[in-house]
């Protein structure tokens, strides 16, 4: 593949505000009708990424390539953003509050004489679903349907790349999943090569085809999101996605031994400490009638049992190494549960546990999403 | 691929990208440093007089009428000062937070006093209650006392002036104590009822202590406005260090002295500022709940309906209605005192001085605001903080910061063409109408460039950026988005400074080229010769064009919607006026 497939490229971009750096050599690229994501947590620089790629933000270092045309490069100088056929679609919407939604939408379409401009409003409302609203100013439009708006009046003038900046967290909870959907199924008709900036990790896994993880302004790891699920690079990126069992453990011929048993650890060093991540749906329980017990099983008391609808959070609390008891929490699809109180077996794959050098904190044996770790709350 | 095919056309090497350039302005912070210089100008001229040695006057003065100048300004200031709070703020919480009759009309109607200049309220008082007026023939056929009542008190003195700038300027408490009230969360209230307030200990413990700061903003505009004060207070012959400008510069031919004075007037003023922005203090009044329901109304039955309807009326009755009828009285009656082209040259000159006033003074607005937004660096900051700056100045100081000077560029001028070339051009500067606009642009430019800003916030960055990103350059997007936003508020901010120009007197007076009347100066001339009748036909003149900017501050908050309406940016000027 050459350079040139390439509808939107980053080479090397980084960004100062002040003496903050904000982004950090950052190096993207999007191909035709491919969705990106680009995650992180608030503050980590991917929303600078995007202004920098549409030229709302000077380039600073680096250089910003579309369809293998240089727009920018360094800090010499680029082509305005209303040059660069970019469409773009934001947090807030920002409809214009002095035009109704079809006005809306003609705004980019300057270049289109009269009749081929009113059938190509239809077109792109139509596409949205939101032929019936033409007539309407902005403000009697809901929340969803301003967002359907915005995306109509970037895509109306077929723009190459398009960028989203958050385009779904003014939505309330129920109305994202369905718009998401839809936005996904007209992004992916239009063959845009689209952009779309986000800091939900479920969001960005639904969306994309590829996922960009940025955490202080770098890019820490990026493929598809199968990928960065299963084969993170780091506990930064593990613990994003969702929260995670802490297991902790000494190298020893290249094994480390844990309340699972001896789980292989290649690439650590002997002796070295490590920390094991295991996922919540990684453990399974072990019902009575299964025989194939593994090394890889142990037993402990079963406290609580939260029900999330399709599966249920269980709460089990074991022995650790050190004598203390510890806690783990099992996503279990299954039927079958003992009494609260009742002894429970559970089992690991050892492919299904992450093995990292252990950072310094060790505090904390099951983190919530949102608060991590302290690079992530430290930003 | 319309779109591809633009970035395409553009051979683009990195060689002639940077000739392309940055698209941001970078010109903006000279312009505002401009204007905050011209802003500055009459300031620091005034204050320069402070370093000039005193003279035998100002010993004199020092000596004898200095210490009633001040003592007056600031006995004025406090009457006025106390006066706005009591009328303004039960006013508001009445119109805000009660049920009655008629509220809905004493919401806006409360604003009407904003439309009477002080000096024509004065007029129109005195011309009612001096001795031969209405009210003393009245009551000496009632009395049956033919040679006068001694023990009436006389309007023309300070408390009389007091009385007249509390009746036209407590709409300024009125107005933002009302908002206050109104954006304050009614869950906050209702969590004080439930920890076990009553209506009215909610009211003193946390919705006037939420207020204050708007309280405290709204009077320090009256007293601004009290000090810049020179039509009533010269008319009931009451000595402050405003007429003491006049009195001393013109009377006894002492510009530096009128300077100095001018200077301590200036002092006060801006020690009303720090005082201020001190009250304000470190607190917090931001609202803490972004929740809003409408507020719950008390009803009122009964008596208390009747004291409410009557203590709303009241302020109304005398601001307004009453000196308005006695105006449109004597206009009718005198009306062939007027000739037509006498009455249009007035309209014309005022109307044309203020037209062009309103323009410049929002475009120059517009160049703040736009700075500002675009880049709100420290410098520019501090730069627009200056250029907003000149509402505070009251009319006699600016009046003598820009004639002194102007004056003697004038004169260095004629000196140096007439020996050089032979010719005298005459008084370019002093003497048309550049002081007096220049004047008008400094002390309403806060004005407009709060409406502007207020008006300017509401349209989002994103807004810009998406029309940037659909085609349109930044001066299409200042066509094709801001313009159309704005449209409204920028000619409400043109209306409003229109109308302040309209009433301004003291400056006009002194800085209107030879022979050139306008309402307002006629109006004072006129009263100064005790021909009130004849003056009611200018004053009326102003006081109908001033009910304007009320009825546009009334229509922006009778429609609650925010944004809907582009006077609410007028209301919202004023809230940020002192910040």
């Amino acid at each position: 593949m050459t350079a040139s497939d390439f509808s939107l490229e980053l080479q090397e971009v980084s960004h100062a505000y002040g003496d903050l750096l904000a982004v950090d050599q950052v190096s993207l690229h999007v191909i035709a009708g491919e969705v990106i994501c680009l995650l992180g947590p608030s503050g980590c620089g991917k929303s600078t990424v995007l202004r920098v790629a549409a030229g709302l933000e000077p380039l600073q270092r680096g250089r910003v390539l579309m369809g293998g045309n240089l727009v920018a490069e360094g800090s010499g100088g680029s082509i305005p953003p209303e040059r660069r056929g970019v469409g773009l679609v934001f947090q807030d919407f920002a409809l214009f509050p002095h035009l109704t939604v079809a006005g809306n939408v003609a705004f980019g379409l300057t270049h289109l004489d009269a009749g081929a401009r009113a059938a190509r409003i239809a077109e792109v409302l139509s596409q949205v679903d939101m032929e019936a609203y033409a007539g309407a100013y902005p403000h009697a439009l809901s929340g969803g349907q301003q967002q359907r708006v915005a995306l109509a009046r970037a895509l109306a003038p077929k723009p190459a790349i398009l960028l989203l900046d958050e385009p779904f967290s003014g939505l309330d909870a129920r109305l994202r999943e369905q718009i998401r959907d839809d936005t996904l199924h007209i992004l992916k008709r239009s063959g845009t090569a689209t952009l779309m900036v986000t800091h939900d990790p479920e969001e960005a896994m639904f969306m994309a085809d590829r996922i960009y993880l940025m955490e202080a302004g770098r890019v820490v790891q990026s493929g598809s999101p199968d990928m960065l699920y299963r084969r993170p690079v780091s506990p930064f990126v593990a613990h994003f996605f969702t929260a995670l069992n802490v297991l902790h453990g000494i190298v020893e011929a290249g094994h480390v031994a844990c309340a699972f048993g001896r789980l292989p650890a290649p690439g650590h060093a002997e002796g070295a400490a490590v920390e094991i991540l295991v996922r919540p749906e990684s453990l399974r329980v072990v019902l009575p009638g299964d025989r194939a017990l593994s090394d890889h099983t142990t037993a402990g008391r079963l406290e609580e049992i939260r029900f999330l609808g399709s599966s249920k959070l269980l709460t089990v609390a074991m022995a650790g190494p050190d004598g203390a008891e510890m806690r783990l929490r099992i996503r279990h699809g299954g039927r079958y549960l003992p009494e609260i109180g009742g002894q429970i077996l559970l089992q690991l794959e050892p492919e299904d546990s992450l093995i990292f050098a252990a950072r310094k904190t060790l505090a904390g044996r099951h983190r919530e999403a949102s608060d991590k770790s302290p690079v992530l709350s430290g930003i | 691929m319309g779109a591809l095919v633009t970035i395409d056309s553009i051979a683009v090497t990195p060689r002639r990208l940077s000739l392309l350039g940055r698209w941001r302005p970078r010109l903006w912070p000279l312009w505002v440093w401009l204007i905050a210089g011209a802003v500055a100008f009459p300031i620091v001229t005034v204050f320069s007089y402070l370093l000039e040695p005193k003279g035998e006057i100002w010993r004199h003065l020092a000596g004898t009428v200095l210490t009633t100048y001040v003592a007056n300004s600031l006995l004025l200031v406090l009457g006025v000062g106390v006066g706005v709070l009591l009328i303004g703020v039960p006013a508001a919480w009445m119109v805000t937070l009660c049920r009655f009759r008629f509220r809905r009309f004493f919401d806006w109607a409360l604003l009407l006093p904003m439309a009477m200049p002080a000096y024509v309220v004065a007029y129109t008082y005195t011309g009612l209650l001096d001795y031969a007026g209405p009210v003393q023939s009245t009551l000496r056929v009632i009395f049956d006392a033919p040679g006068g009542l001694r023990w009436l008190p006389d309007i023309r003195s300070l408390p009389g002036a007091v009385v007249m700038l509390v009746l036209v300027l407590y709409p300024y408490v009125y107005l933002l104590a009302r908002a206050a009230f109104l954006e304050q969360s009614a869950c906050v209230l209702e969590v004080s009822r439930t920890l076990g307030c009553s209506p009215w200990r909610g009211f003193f413990r946390v919705a006037l202590p939420l207020a204050r700061p708007a309280l405290v903003a709204g009077v320090a505009l009256a007293l601004m406005e009290a000090l810049n004060d020179f039509g009533t207070v010269e008319y009931f012959g009451v000595d402050t260090l405003s007429t003491g400008i006049y009195r001393v510069w013109r009377g006894m031919g002492d510009a530096a002295a009128g300077a100095q004075i001018a200077a301590l007037l200036l002092i006060i003023v801006f020690l009303l500022l720090g005082l201020e922005r001190w009250s304000r203090g470190r607190r917090s009044f931001a609202h803490s709940t972004g929740r809003y329901r409408p507020l719950p109304r008390y009803r009122l039955g009964g008596w208390r309906a009747f004291g409410a309807i009557f203590g709303c009326a009241l302020p109304i009755v005398f601001g307004f209605l009453l000196p308005a009828t006695v105006l449109l009285s004597w206009a009718v009656a005198n009306v062939d005192m007027w000739s037509a082209e006498r009455f249009v040259v007035l309209v014309r000159n005022s109307f044309t001085m203020a037209g062009f006033a309103a323009v410049l003074a929002v475009m120059l607005a517009a160049v703040l605001a736009y700075a500002m937004r675009l880049r709100p660096t420290t410098p520019t900051r501090l730069a627009v903080r200056i250029a907003s700056l000149g509402y505070a100045i009251p009319g006699p100081v600016l009046a003598i910061g820009i004639l002194l000077p102007f004056a003697a560029i004038d004169h260095a001028l004629n000196d140096w063409l007439g020996t050089a070339f032979g010719v005298s051009p005459g008084l370019i500067l002093s003497g048309t109408l550049v002081a007096v606009t220049f004047a008008y642009l400094v002390r309403f430019l806060t004005v407009s460039f709060n409406v502007v800003e207020a008006s300017l916030g509401k349209i989002t960055h994103t807004m810009d950026h998406a029309a940037r990103s659909l085609g349109r350059t930044s001066f299409g997007t200042l066509g094709s988005v801001h313009l159309p936003i704005m449209r409204g508020s920028l000619l409400t901010a043109a209306i409003v400074v229109f109308v302040d120009v309209l009433k301004e007197l003291p400056a006009t007076l002194v800085l209107r080229p030879f022979n050139f009347d306008t309402l307002a100066t006629m109006t004072y001339n006129l009263a100064s010769d005790e021909r009130l009748a004849e003056a009611a036909g200018p004053a009326l003149a102003i006081v109908v064009v001033g009910i304007i900017p009320v009825y546009l501050m009334a229509r922006a908050s009778a429609a609650a919607r925010p944004g809907r309406h582009s006077a609410a940016d007028l209301t919202e000027g004023l809230k940020t006026h002192l910040t």
